[in-house]
């Protein structure tokens, strides 16, 4: 069930130029609603921006006094620049926890699959698996690369790509996975987060090697909570789902990706 | 290096120590959960609409509240005065493609395209679920067909909600819902098969704003039966991406709604009310309750707050709220005492 909170930023760490990591005091969300990576904070960004805006988590842990959650973000507009320049000490408020995360197990060995900005919400999955995850991370170029050291110190292995090929492999993600899936189909399954071309891409590299793929998707959004079916992302029988309220992680052969 | 700030420690952060909390600055106050207070008036804050008692005159706009169970989760639905459920049609529809949603300088534009489970679904599983509390449940339905207003009319009166809002109004579907609304006899063939068909349930009917002069619709509605008027629905809009040149939503145009509308609604409640001899629930960009009673003095019996939930769910609780402190600022009374009550040059 979520909540409205005032939280209370202890943390301001910006990536990249366009990139910043908040930590904020989220009281008991985490112990006490569950409040995991992979969901999302929707966040008020100031007052001139009439929506909210949603926000994954990346970390969640509890602590004390208060629980703390990490959300990492890009500057995309005026709501995410008036965001990133709250600093330690500062409020800003949220409502979550909302949406539902990726679908693990205890046990299970995940294929951790990121694009740009979708590299972050798989963060907290990377450290919980404890060496049973594979993370390929992708960017458009070296300078965007971001927490390729956080995921080398948690997973099994790390391949980075860029676009441009200035850090690590020439190319987008999906050729990097098929290459792994070729030779190891152990997987319990592929956990995706990134633009919607790549996860249409890596939805059918793991289709065809078999393995489950779970994506992570992005839509505009309004209300956040599944009142007002802003969030609409097409599903494979022709019905609707929500990003907010069924999402924002989907089973990948539920999507239509042919829209 | 503490466990919390292991937790956030980032290598590659650009320039200096990453991510210091600032336990000083930071244990100010930490985290608190945002609730209006409670507060008590003694002001008397019932309405009626047509006939209905609402213990409050704050209701939630069709289309931004679902069937209540959403927001239910935030406060309990007995709060407010009465709700609009989301728009029905006869069948389930899925509605529109994404994306549906565009912010525009305070308001956004939406194109959900009437997305719902259909009328027999919302009288099987969702009223009976909002009969669990004391509101006003209003059903809002559209049809492509008078008929299809009919059977609904017939079906929800059966059911037993308290009112119907007839939408002909919505911008978002191509057949009937627009077109029913910008032209008198259409509006008024609808309101009489509605009225024909709901029994004793009282039918108000939602005007568009996207029309040369909004008194001759309602008159039309008014000389076809209609009990009550609500308004006013979204004002069509666009907006496009310079960089790529497509509109942000999928059909291009959508309806406008938010803090932006709110002085067209003002003007259009006070026209109507002139208009025509019905009580008008007014709606159009309703954030506190200031706005509200701006509305009630323009002719309005009641009002919906829509979009200003999307930012805060507490939004109808805080209007419900500021109305009366406002009214009882003024010494009235009753909040009911502010409809009509514009005193214009």
């Amino acid at each position: 069930m979520p909540i409205q909170k005032r939280c209370t930023v202890v943390g301001m760490t910006r990536l990249n130029p366009t990139t910043y990591w908040m930590v904020l005091e989220v009281g008991k969300m985490v112990e006490e609603l569950g409040l995991r990576a992979g969901q999302f904070l929707h966040v008020a960004c100031g007052e001139g921006n009439l929506l909210r805006r949603p926000i994954s988590v990346a970390l969640a842990y509890p602590d004390e006094p208060e629980d703390t959650a990490a959300l990492i973000f890009e500057v995309k507009g005026e709501g995410t620049r008036w965001l990133s320049r709250r600093q330690a000490g500062d409020q800003v408020d949220v409502i979550g926890p909302l949406g539902n995360g990726f679908a693990v197990e205890q046990g299970g060995r995940y294929l951790l699959v990121g694009g740009g900005i979708g590299v972050p919400p798989l963060l907290g999955y990377g450290e919980c698996f404890q060496k049973n995850a594979v993370a390929v991370l992708g960017f458009r170029s070296a300078d965007r690369v971001i927490l390729a050291d956080r995921f080398q110190a948690c997973c099994e292995e790390v391949y980075l790509c860029t676009d441009d090929g200035s850090a690590g492999r020439h190319g987008f993600v999906d050729a990097q996975v098929r290459d792994i899936l070729e030779k190891d189909q152990s997987f319990t399954a592929v956990l995706a987060c990134g633009p919607r071309p790549m996860l249409k891409n890596v939805a059918a590299a793991a289709a065809e090697f078999g393995v489950p793929c779970q994506v992570s998707m992005e839509e505009r959004m309004a209300c956040g909570v599944g009142a007002c079916l802003g969030c609409a992302i097409q599903m494979a029988d022709g019905t609707m789902k929500h990003v907010c309220k069924d999402g924002p992680v989907f089973d990948a052969e539920e999507v239509d990706w042919n829209v | 290096m503490s466990e919390r700030e292991k937790r956030f420690d980032c290598p590659e952060a650009a320039g200096g120590p990453v991510c210091t909390p600032e336990p000083e600055r930071a244990r100010i106050s930490g985290s608190e959960t945002v609730r209006p207070e409670k507060k008590s008036f003694a002001v008397d804050q019932s309405v009626t609409l047509a006939g209905v008692c609402m213990k409050n005159p704050v209701v939630v706009a069709s289309g931004t509240f679902g069937f209540g169970r959403e927001y239910g989760q935030f406060y309990d639905l007995s709060e407010l005065g009465g709700i609009c459920c989301k728009g029905l049609t006869l069948h389930r529809r899925e509605g529109n493609p994404p994306p549906r949603i565009a912010e525009t300088p305070m308001g956004i534009l939406n194109s959900v395209g009437l997305q719902n489970p259909g009328v027999d679904a919302f009288i099987e599983h969702e009223l009976p679920e909002l009969r669990k509390h004391e509101l006003a449940v209003i059903a809002n339905i559209s049809g492509s067909t008078p008929e299809e207003y009919g059977v609904m009319c017939g079906k929800l009166s059966a059911a037993g909600v308290d009112l119907i809002e007839v939408n002909i109004s919505c911008p978002n579907v191509k057949a009937g819902g627009l077109a029913y609304g910008t032209r008198p006899e259409l509006a008024a063939e609808v309101t009489a098969v509605a009225k024909a068909h709901a029994g004793t349930v009282p039918v108000m009917v939602k005007l568009s704003p996207n029309v040369t002069d909004i008194t001759e619709i309602a008159r039309a509605a008014a000389d076809a039966g209609a009990d009550a008027l609500s308004l006013i629905n979204t004002l069509r809009g666009m907006r496009i991406d310079v960089r790529t040149r497509r509109p942000i939503l999928r059909m291009n145009t959508g309806g406008l709604s938010g803090p932006a509308v709110l002085p067209v609604a003002v003007r259009m409640v006070w026209e109507v009310h002139q208009a025509v001899d019905l009580p008008i629930l007014g709606m159009g960009g309703v954030s506190k309750g200031e706005d509200a009673a701006q509305l009630m003095l323009a002719g309005a019996s009641a009002v919906a707050v829509g979009t200003a939930c999307f930012a805060d769910p507490y939004a109808p609780v805080r209007v419900r709220d500021g109305l009366a402190e406002l009214a009882e600022e003024q010494g009235l009374a009753r909040v009911a005492q502010l409809t009509g009550g514009v005193l214009p040059w």
